[in-house]
């Protein structure tokens, strides 16, 4: 299950190597299927809590972890479309489908690209995959299904950033299913 | 070709993903249901979570249950002594609603209203949300195997939550009033005008279609109208907080959802509601001395109590009324008065002398005392029972149950007269007697001095 050093692939960093992890089956399946539990539990007692997107989160993390841009994609694609399935009856499935799906197909080339170790750079990914995820929805949401959503940049920087300070938080925690 | 296969390999597989689920997208949007062949899997993700759901639920509920009901009683006495004093005086506030609500079902059963009465519920527990800003739903624990279909109310003692949206065999969808697909009939309770409350993407909500012309003020209450066919008529919606002109015409009303929609942990899902006319088997024959003896306060035994006895009187007054709902119709006499039931445009009653259960009142203006019972002092012409009409028998009001007895003097045998429970009450202070036309109380004396402020009904 373990996964050797991968060869030097003209990275920013300036490591020789950059290491490709693997997660067990069970931590694949259950860590998804957690993050998107909490995310429709929390709510009920948490006023705030949709601001974070907890699933979005395992999705990046696991997208940089393996390095692989397809591993991403489909990996993206599921979470995100077990999050829509959730969601309400003029929430067709498939809005945060293909918003998770770009974001883990851009994570894991990122994660072939650049260090994504430490907790700076997970900040600042989290950040900007963030705006990028509701950029998507918004223009899938306004732009295929007609809905009248508003983009509000304050909120979405507000939102961000929360996102980004629990992330941080989270893939500490996530490390620790990791494999090399 | 291999090689530009190899190359863009990963974009390759990006656009297919992305593909389907465009794909998915757009049948999901031209199916006619707006749900297509994706509610098995709904289903089957609904069943995978909500019993992870159900569990955490469970757990935390039975410890707070252990904590709050074995281990956490600090105070439990303080709150209990409030209780006690809250259930006294709603006692004594039910004996003056009973009393309206009789007389409200009378009337809707001579005008052959139907009423709707919520039959049965369901109660429910919240267990978990779509988990995004943009729908509002809610899952709750009971589902088809419970007797849940579409389009049920879902309800809390405060006001209404939404409506059942979509339904599994173990849970259920609700979509709540202030998710932006939700649309609710309603009707601003003073001033009855009505709208449709829709939801925002922000989770307010707000009254629509109402013209711009019309006075809406904050703080007005909002009920249900019964429109939607939903929701029974008349449950609460919230409170008006804003007003601000609209778009072609209308107001924006926004609403202060009575139901905190935001800590919702149980609801209640109207499984039937029944259309019925109201019951007034019970009730018994009506007449207008009725009507007066039971909203209008009555006079204890002794009329000379001590002004440091306003309490007890109230409570006396107030217990009085509710255990005995048909007061004599005589006075002095003890002649029976000739029941007339209380039909708009009903003659007035013929009251022997002596009877001031109606005879009090039904002087100037007689004929009109029995068209509305619930104003039937007012409508008699005299402004002194208008006052008392006005005037329910607020138990925890002491100016209104004791006036009669603080205000009475007992000087003279007229006015002794007219001292009866109901006359005096309906007069509320019996000074201001009026002039009387033939066959009327003869007991009663003209007072040229109506006092002050008997013409005031807000006192």
């Amino acid at each position: 299950m373990t996964a050797g050093p991968m060869p030097f692939r003209g990275s920013l960093t300036s490591r020789d190597q950059i290491a490709v992890y693997e997660f067990s089956w069970p931590a694949v399946i259950f860590i998804p299927l957690a993050a998107i539990a909490i995310q429709a539990f929390l709510p009920v007692r948490i006023r705030f809590f949709p601001v974070l997107d907890l699933p979005m989160m395992v999705v990046i993390f696991f997208a940089v972890a393996r390095r692989n841009p397809i591993s991403g994609c489909l990996t993206g694609a599921v979470i995100g479309l077990l999050q829509d399935t959730l969601a309400g009856a003029g929430h067709p499935i498939g809005m945060f489908g293909i918003a998770d799906t770009v974001v883990g197909f851009a994570a894991s080339s990122l994660g072939v690209k650049i260090d994504v170790e430490n907790h700076g750079t997970r900040f600042f990914i989290t950040y900007v995959f963030f705006v990028i995820h509701q950029a998507i929805f918004f223009g899938v949401a306004r732009g295929l299904l007609r809905q009248s959503l508003e983009w509000s940049w304050s909120r979405v920087a507000i939102s961000a950033v929360a996102n980004a300070v629990v992330g941080v938080l989270v893939y500490a925690f996530l490390d620790r299913f990791k494999k090399r | 070709m291999e090689t530009i296969l190899g190359r863009f390999r990963n974009l390759i597989v990006l656009a297919a993903i992305l593909f389907a689920q465009i794909v998915g997208l757009a049948v999901q949007i031209k199916s006619p249901t707006g749900q297509g062949d994706t509610r098995l899997i709904r289903v089957w993700a609904v069943s995978a979570i909500t019993p992870l759901e159900k569990a955490v639920i469970s757990s935390q509920n039975f410890v707070r249950h252990l904590w709050t009901n074995y281990v956490y009683f600090r105070g439990v006495r303080r709150e209990n002594r409030e209780l006690r004093a809250e259930l006294d005086r709603m006692k004594l506030e039910q004996v003056r609603l009973q009393e309206d609500a009789d007389m409200a079902r009378r009337i809707q059963s001579l005008l052959a209203f139907k009423e709707q009465y919520i039959d049965t519920t369901v109660a429910a527990q919240v267990i978990g949300t779509s988990g995004t800003d943009q729908s509002r739903a809610l899952y709750i624990d009971k589902g088809s195997n419970d007797g849940l279909r579409a389009d049920m109310a879902v309800i809390t003692p405060n006001g209404i939550v939404g409506k059942i949206e979509q339904v599994f065999p173990r849970s259920a969808q609700v979509l709540p009033i202030n998710d932006q697909l939700s649309g609710v009939g309603v009707a601003l309770k003073d001033t009855r005008l009505q709208g449709i409350l829709r939801g925002a993407t922000n989770g307010t909500t707000t009254v629509q279609y109402v013209m711009a012309d019309e006075r809406v003020v904050p703080g007005e209450e909002v009920i249900t109208s019964g429109g939607d066919r939903i929701f029974p008529k008349g449950l609460p919606v919230g409170k008006v907080v804003e007003v601000t002109p609209g778009k072609d015409l209308f107001l924006d009303i926004r609403v202060q959802p009575s139901a905190h929609l935001n800590h919702l942990e149980e609801v209640l899902v109207v499984t039937k509601v029944t259309e019925k006319l109201p019951d007034i088997q019970d009730l018994g024959p009506i007449s207008v001395s009725d009507i007066l003896a039971r909203r209008l306060p009555t006079v204890p035994d002794k009329p000379n109590l001590g002004a440091g006895n306003n309490t007890t009187s109230t409570a006396a007054s107030a217990s009085t009324s509710a255990t005995q709902p048909k007061p004599p119709e005589t006075a002095a006499s003890g002649t029976p008065a000739i029941r007339t039931p209380a039909t708009p445009g009903a003659s007035p009653p013929t009251h022997a002398p002596g009877t001031t259960a109606g005879g009090a009142l039904a002087t100037p203006g007689a004929n009109t005392t029995a068209h509305a019972p619930g104003n039937a002092a007012a409508a008699s012409g005299s402004t002194a029972a208008s006052n008392a009409a006005v005037k329910k028998p607020s138990p925890s009001g002491p100016e209104h149950s004791t006036q009669p007895v603080t205000t009475q003097p007992a000087t003279t045998p007229e006015t002794t007269a007219t001292q009866h429970p109901v006359g005096e009450a309906a007069g509320g202070a019996p000074k201001p007697v009026r002039k009387l036309p033939e066959g009327s109380a003869p007991g009663v004396s003209p007072s040229p001095t109506p006092q002050p402020g008997a013409d005031n009904p807000q006192r």
